[in-house]
């Protein structure tokens, strides 16, 4: 359970909620009949709030439109190894797979995710510009459909009264034992960590993937960490620090921002969010190769319609992950439940922007496993 | 036999036959065959489902950890020339080197493999997977010189060392994924240990097998007292202390291993009611989770009923004339206990320790949860490899060890202790 699993049972309520609006939606939607199609999919995501905001964004309005039937399989954590595994035995019973950007790298790598012309099957912009102009950067990978931007970034807790009324407003202000005593959490591998200890050591952020190529670069991240060290919890699951920060266990700590809007909006937790330097991770689709011509007209077939301009901003009412489109920002409205305006609460709206850093996955698909292994022998010491 | 005689039966040539002419050996011998096969064929079944389920895949990983056909296979006509080749001539490999490597790259591309092999390379040098998705592509369309074509891709396959790892990783079979596994690689100048501060999976073994034999004292410290008293109570209150004993057993193990952190940690029950009785101050705070305290405790309550159990059941066998016996002959209750009753109890001891021990050895989902840094097993890595990192040839390298660190230990046991004294009941 690493990623958006569970995400807190008020969310999937407000859900419920909320279908009866985009209900609405896809009926105004003119849909294409689907020839030579499957009638039913199934689908892997990250189950909890994450898969029901999909679930009431995407596959519902789609369903009640052509009644094609959903499965849904919640086994994203383990996509990669899995689709390797039915891969070998030559049974792929996956048709359409949800995966964070690295792993979609890797499934393309390896030649188990089907590489995508973006243009011929995804729709356009509703102003006409083609779907690879409109998905930009988020295009991380040729076997990639992206969804959502999500960042991995900090919340602390408002009430610490050892830091006497101070508030943590930069991202070294995690490194800073003095000012902001009290335990950290921070995630149980290599890959963010290493960029934020070297910003807080003094490197610019354009030099950050030169100095991490550099044995002495990582040292230097590693000596740097060493420094609050034995006042980190180290998480593994993206529910822990959302978690430590209710009990009091811990007075800061990274996760994903959706949890944290979670736990700050939904569970009204004393917790703020710190935006300074959080990194931009993308998750989407990919569609299993070799899927037999029935199934992938269907897998196309639901694709154009739920990855469109519309239905992207449709997802942003149950959780607080960005659009990946940058054609459906504009249209992110309220929560479907609290009624909030959602776009503040977006990784990607220009006031938590201030200092991002996008996660490199060129650099660490080649260098994750060096960096890794240096790391996991730090950290057990 | 008796030839000479032909009385009694026994036909004139010597041999004994049955009703159908048969000699009567030989229809013996087929029936005593059939009633075998009958057997066999009645476990058929369950050799066959162990085999295909358990043998079958376990050989088939273990066989993972030396594989390495897919260099080779992806480019073999590059690993052919290549042979032929010094890396410590100093000289980059030569044209023809390069004009085999294009032709097998550009076809490895058009059937989607260049990618993978670039994944397994990246285990022996960082960057191999970034520069193979790179070079993909541009092989296909590649005019002569080929060396500087692919020079032109990127300045790596100018270096020396990046045809070295080629050369290094082309054999059939490995043994990388061992070397890795016991904290050394392979370098230009033979097998090497890495640098001291990057070691860290002979530390995690030890670390295993310690904690794992900490975990199988404390089972057997509380397990002992709580297996006796069941065993000596009337059977009613003994029956309920038993339900009590099994109860975890009903519980996932996620839920018990929550309500451990619920307990241990420093906002929690057990710190909340040692700084209320004043028995430690607010900043004093015990730090009893996400360390190896929390996976000793949280794995001792979790293995405790596999201790009770075998000893339980050994105890109830024990009569309760043989400690009043060697009391009434004048032995105190403490040369009772230990000369005649806990002799007796110590088949099931070695069956509680070496379940314990055993199911210890290869836990790894409390530990990922409780044990922080210092309380993880080998086999926390050995999940990562499988499900994040998909280096499945490290993850076999290191199950195998482990498997072979069970097995060595288990032949040690039966050295010392001897297999035949366990008894589950």
């Amino acid at each position: 359970m690493k990623l958006k699993t569970i995400l807190m049972s008020t969310a999937a309520a407000g859900v419920m909620l909320g279908s009866a609006s985009v209900a609405v939606n896809s009926a105004s939607h003119g849909m294409e009949p689907c020839e030579g199609c499957a009638n039913s999919m199934t689908v892997v995501s990250w189950g909890g709030a994450y898969q029901n905001s999909q679930v009431k964004a995407y596959s519902e309005p789609y369903a009640e439109a052509t009644s094609t039937e959903f499965v849904w399989d919640e086994s994203s954590n383990e996509a990669v190894a899995k689709l390797r595994a039915m891969n070998e035995a030559g049974n792929v019973t996956w048709d359409l797979v949800d995966v964070e950007g690295p792993d979609a790298v890797r499934l393309c790598d390896e030649g188990l995710a089907m590489e995508i012309n973006v243009d011929e099957v995804l729709a356009p912009a509703p102003d006409g510009s083609p779907a690879s102009k409109d998905f930009g950067d988020s295009l991380v990978s040729s076997c990639f459909i992206p969804q959502i931007v999500f960042s991995t970034t900090f919340g602390y807790r408002t009430d610490v009264a050892a830091w006497n009324g101070a508030v943590p407003s930069s991202l070294c202000d995690i490194f800073d034992l003095e000012k902001f005593p009290g335990k950290r959490a921070l995630e149980k591998r290599p890959k963010k960590n290493i960029e934020w200890a070297l910003i807080c050591d003094g490197v610019a952020k354009a030099d950050l993937y030169k100095v991490m190529e550099t044995d002495e670069g990582i040292d230097r991240a590693l000596a740097k960490l060493g420094t609050i060290k034995d006042q980190v919890i180290w998480w593994s699951a993206g529910a822990d620090t959302p978690q430590l920060l209710a009990d009091g266990e811990i007075v800061m700590g990274s996760t994903y921002n959706g949890r944290l809007f979670s736990v700050i909006e939904e569970q009204k937790q004393p917790v703020a969010m710190l935006w300074d330097y959080q990194v931009f991770d993308f998750d989407g689709w990919i569609i299993p190769a070799g899927l037999p011509e029935d199934r992938l007209n269907r897998v196309k077939h639901f694709l154009k319609f739920g990855t469109d301009t519309q239905r992207l901003a449709d997802q942003a009412k149950y959780i607080s992950y960005g659009p990946a489109r940058a054609s459906s920002a504009p249209l992110v409205g309220k929560h479907a439940e609290l009624g909030i305006d959602m776009a503040p609460h977006m990784p990607t709206d220009p006031n938590n922007m201030g200092n991002i850093i996008v996660n490199n996955i060129e650099w660490w698909s080649s260098y994750a496993d060096d960096v890794d292994a240096k790391f996991q022998a730090w950290l057990a010491k | 036999m008796n030839k000479s005689d032909g009385a009694g039966g026994v036909p004139a040539d010597g041999i004994m036959r049955a009703a159908d002419g048969t000699p009567l050996k030989k229809s013996l011998a087929r029936a005593l065959r059939r009633e075998k096969i009958r057997s066999l064929l009645l476990i058929l079944p369950l050799l066959a489902f162990i085999l295909i389920t358990f043998i079958a895949p376990i050989a088939d990983m273990l066989f993972r950890s030396v594989e390495n056909g897919i260099v080779e296979d992806t480019i073999p006509q590059t690993v052919g020339l290549l042979q032929d080749w010094d890396p410590a001539s100093g000289e980059l490999p030569d044209e023809a080197v390069f004009a085999a490597f294009q032709k097998d790259l550009s076809e490895a591309f058009k059937a989607k493999t260049s990618t993978r092999l670039g994944l397994r390379l990246n285990y022996e040098k960082a960057g191999m997977s970034g520069l193979f998705r790179k070079s993909g592509r541009p092989a296909t369309n590649m005019e002569p010189p080929f060396r500087e074509a692919f020079i032109a891709v990127d300045e790596d396959w100018g270096d020396i060392e990046t045809w070295a790892v080629i050369k290094r990783a082309s054999p059939r079979l490995t043994d990388g994924y061992f070397l890795s596994a016991l904290d050394a690689h392979r370098t230009a100048d033979g097998v090497e240990m890495l640098p001291e501060k990057e070691r860290l999976y002979i530390f995690l073994f030890m670390r295993t097998i310690f904690l794992s034999i900490v975990i199988t004292f404390s089972c057997l410290l509380l397990g002992y007292p709580i297996a006796y008293l069941l065993a000596s109570l009337p059977v009613r209150t003994s029956n309920l202390l038993l339900i009590l004993v099994l109860l975890p057993f009903w519980t996932s193990l996620l839920v018990r291993t929550s309500a451990w952190k619920v307990l241990l940690q420093q906002q929690g029950v057990i710190n909340d009611i040692l700084v209320w009785i004043g028995l430690i101050d607010d900043a004093g705070r015990l730090i009893m989770i996400n360390n190896m305290t929390g996976t000793i405790i949280a794995m001792t309550h979790i293995l405790l009923p596999f201790m009770i159990l075998p000893l339980f059941s050994v105890m109830k066998t024990i009569s309760p004339s043989y400690v009043r016996a060697a009391k009434s002959m004048g032995a105190s209750d403490w040369t009772a206990f230990w000369k005649i009753y806990f002799p007796n109890t110590v088949p099931g001891i070695g069956a509680g320790s070496i379940l314990v021990f055993i199911l210890a050895i290869g836990y790894y989902i409390t530990p990922e949860l409780v044990g922080g840094t210092s309380g993880v097993f080998i086999s926390n890595r050995i999940a990562y490899h499988i499900s994040s990192s998909l280096n499945w040839g490290l993850a076999a390298a290191l199950g195998t060890i482990l498997l072979v660190l069970v097995l060595a230990l288990y032949w040690a046991y039966d050295r010392i202790v001897g297999i035949d004294n366990v008894k589950l009941g």
